[in-house]
């Protein structure tokens, strides 16, 4: 399964023989090293490690202007950060879900309930339909309810509850009652070792779904604003927070409250010819695999666009950038079959099919259930994504 | 199709499969543990403390009862077995080798080794996420649960689960989604009515799954029906970080089926979960229905290893638990009092019960990691599959 790169250099396929010999070894324990690049979000460029970098965003411009101090903050103190501001500035928000008044399994509400009290901080039991229909109740009367479901693979018992009355309340009451003042909060994508039910990345049941909006940020500055924007927003929303970023992305955050839209793609990189399209924790793998791709072909510029939000799919943004660059890599976690990433195809081939240069790429999860031993195997991996962008340079 | 489930479930009943022999071979092993010539098969009563059950709407089982000495040591055995072997988890979770979630059953270990000793391999078993124990009960080997976790070929289910991912014949696992098990439970005791088969399914499940709608809905099925059902209520005081009482509107958990009879044991006292299961499957197979049956029990460790537990209950609780309610040390005390082996003799079986984990260990670590075509089996019938299964680019997919 190791794909060796075909101009490595001699010192590489050193490097690489002597992964062979090891190679069972290091399957379990690591990835092997490819080329130098280590994917993930530690040495990434498109996290912000000082405030000017932070600021420099101009979907940030208003919070420079007004105040413009930041905090060293990880993803899951950003989310805490977020609904520390939502529960201060709105008197009917409400967090609850499992263990949540103790700071939650992943710290994301930690201090919430001492700030804030448990009659608005708390605990509920184990009982996933129980909590977003309560929350459906709640949001019906115009509270805001800001729900976790403990892990995405957990919301399951909770899709008929989310399917049927959330996103339906609107339509189905002619706009007398809704379900806008609810956001589920949940962490998802794979960590390194959760196995079936610890793992999986289930946008796409959601997606199909009209009436709910669903987002995933890629780093604390994109969590906080996208968190606060979800809960502010007048319909149900499912905020997908990758687990492994939890404590792995970390940046200066600004203090203040502010929003980052939602149903709004954002260019992380500019670039010529081709478009590379994610969102959540499957950006640094793709900015890995663009960094290889434009150092293996000379002259090569990619475009990344970080969804952000899979509900509404900016797709304006991608169908601009595509028309531009004639190529399109799209990579998430969840299985190809039936993934978001075939709504993405779908979509800009309507829209951009004379100026295709190559057959879009979907670099996804193995149809397969998400195997303990075998995640390696199942990730849309940097190499993966790599490939995608090489076969469609060369097509 | 009528076939294959009666001899699913009746497989265990018609042969005693080899798979099974670590579990129920003791008999051939159990006077090697006695240092003196004792005659195994001699009898020993027991009366039970009157505390060991509360009952709603039924009359207590009986509060006498009585072993063989093979028996008794027997469950000692197990019960050593199984805390040695999940200290064995413990050790290579914190030296990384296990990785992921695991979920200990230390001091729960009366509930799994109790309630196999009152039934039979046509009896079912179905729980959540403390499944360890019951694997190994219910005939898994060590190495095949520890093999599980470490992710290797000889896992139980090929190191494709882990921890809450674990099956034995007669045991359903071992599920994710807690509470998700219960009706699956329900649905196991209707195949046994609907053929006729005398047995019953324990539907396991925590104080924490207890408020998943899924329990109420089997409840009221299985009543409707009258399933030979029992649903365990695992009571170990905490879902996760979560006391009972702050989960749950009543903690008698035993009661809240309402229209089905419960009873509450002491699920820290082997004897007394032995006879409640007992209990419960002859008023099951008898044509009575359901029971709700809530085992007072208690987790020393955290919900899993992530958890270290002390940070919603004191350590002077976990402390007060272990010295005064041990099911391991309560078993003990039995056994020197009842003349059924001697301390040494139960030092043997300790040590013993250690080397056997030992070795299950290390077969387990040499095991290879599964062969890659593992990945791709058991996602549809074999030989009724899609021609392929894609993988994460175009160029990538499996064959069948």
């Amino acid at each position: 399964m190791l794909r060796v790169l075909n101009s490595s250099t001699t010192s590489n396929k050193l490097k690489l023989a002597s992964v062979a010999l090891s190679a069972k070894r290091f399957y379990a324990n690591q990835p092997p090293p490819a080329e130098g690049f280590l994917p993930g979000v530690a040495d990434s460029k498109l996290i912000k490690r000082t405030s000017e970098e932070a600021l420099r965003n101009p979907e940030l411009a208003s919070v420079s202007a007004a105040n413009g101090a930041t905090e060293k903050l990880n993803l899951f103190q950003a989310v805490n950060s977020a609904m520390s501001i939502a529960l201060a500035t709105d008197e009917t928000a409400v967090v609850f879900g499992e263990d949540v008044s103790f700071g939650g399994v992943f710290r994301a509400t930690s201090g919430l309930a001492e700030q804030f009290g448990r009659d608005r901080v708390f605990n509920t039991p184990i009982t996933e339909q129980g909590i977003v229909g309560f929350g459906v109740g709640m949001a019906a009367v115009g509270h805001t309810a800001i729900a976790e479901i403990q892990f995405a693979d957990y919301i399951f018992p909770a899709f008929d509850q989310i399917v049927n009355e959330a996103a339906k309340y609107r339509y189905r009451s002619g706009g007398i009652f809704d379900a806008g003042g609810l956001t589920i909060r949940t962490p998802c994508s794979a960590v390194g070792h959760g196995g079936h039910y610890h793992s999986q990345t289930p946008e796409a049941f959601f997606a199909h779904c009209p009436g709910v909006k669903v987002v995933m940020p890629r780093s604390p500055i994109q969590a906080k604003g996208l968190l606060l924007a979800s809960i502010r927003d007048r319909n149900p929303v499912i905020f997908f927070e990758p687990k492994i970023l939890y404590r792995a992305a970390i940046e200066e955050v600004p203090v203040c409250d502010y929003e980052l839209p939602l149903g709004k793609a954002e260019i992380l990189k500019r670039g010529n010819d081709v478009t590379v399209v994610g969102y959540g924790s499957q950006i640094y793998a793709l900015e890995n695999a663009i960094q290889l791709a434009e150092k293996k072909i000379p002259g090569l510029s990619c475009e990344l666009i970080d969804l952000r939000t899979i509900v509404p799919l900016d797709i304006d943004t991608i169908a601009e950038s595509v028309n531009r660059t004639g190529r399109l890599v799209i990579a998430h976690e969840a299985p190809k079959t039936g993934g978001f990433a075939a709504e993405i195809t779908s979509a800009v081939m309507e829209r951009c099919f004379l100026r295709l240069e190559a057959p879009i790429q979907r670099v996804c999860g193995w149809d397969t259930p998400f195997p303990l031993v075998f995640e390696k195997f199942y990730m849309p991996d940097m190499i993966r994504c790599f490939d995608a962008i090489k076969k469609v340079t060369e097509y | 199709m009528l076939r294959t489930t009666a001899s699913r479930l009746l497989a265990n009943v018609r042969v005693a499969p080899k798979a099974f022999a670590p579990a129920r071979a003791f008999s051939t092993t159990a006077p090697s543990f006695f240092a003196s010539a004792t005659d195994v098969s001699e009898k020993v009563k027991i009366t039970l403390p009157e505390s060991s059950f509360e009952v709603y709407n039924l009359e207590k089982p009986s509060l006498d009862l009585e072993f063989s000495k093979e028996e008794v040591i027997d469950m000692y055995t197990k019960m050593v077995t199984m805390r040695r072997m999940e200290m064995a988890a413990d050790a290579l979770y914190k030296a990384k080798q296990i990785r992921g979630f695991c979920h200990l059953c230390t001091g729960q270990e009366a509930v799994s080794v109790g309630m196999e000793s009152a039934i039979t391999n046509s009896d079912q078993i179905i729980t959540a996420y403390r499944c360890h124990g019951f694997t190994y009960v219910r005939g898994g080997s060590i190495k095949s649960i520890i093999g599980e976790l470490l992710g290797r070929e000889c896992g139980i289910s090929k190191g494709k689960g882990g921890s809450m991912h674990m099956f034995s014949p007669g045991f359903y696992g071992g599920n994710g989604i807690v509470g998700a098990q219960v009706p699956l439970g329900a649905g196991i005791a209707f195949t046994q009515k609907y053929l006729d088969i005398p047995a019953v399914t324990f539907s396991l499940y925590g104080d924490g799954a207890s408020n998943q709608g899924q329990v109420f809905e089997a409840y009221n099925m299985a009543k409707l029906w009258d399933l030979p059902c029992v649903f365990v209520c695992e009571n170990n005081k905490y879902g996760m970080g979560t006391s009972a009482a702050r989960s749950s509107a009543s903690t008698q958990y035993y009661t809240r089926a309402g229209y089905i009879p419960g009873i509450q044991v002491n699920g820290m006292d082997v004897f007394a979960v032995h006879q409640a299961c007992k209990f419960a499957k002859e008023w099951t197979t008898s044509g009575k229905g359901p029971l709700v049956m809530e085992l007072n029990t208690y987790r020393y460790g955290g919900h899993s290893m992530s958890d270290p537990g002390t940070t919603y209950r004191t350590r002077e609780e976990i402390q007060h638990m272990r010295s005064t309610s041990d099911p391991i040390t309560g078993l003990k005390q039995h056994i020197v009092d009842l003349n059924v082996a001697t301390e040494a003799e139960l030092k043997a079986i300790d040590k013993e019960a250690r080397k056997i984990v030992d070795e299950a260990v290390k077969e387990a670590q040499a095991s290879p990691e599964p062969d890659l075509k593992e990945f791709w089996n058991d996602i549809y019938q074999p030989g009724t599959e899609p021609k392929m299964v894609r993988g994460r680019e175009p160029g990538e997919s499996h064959y069948y």
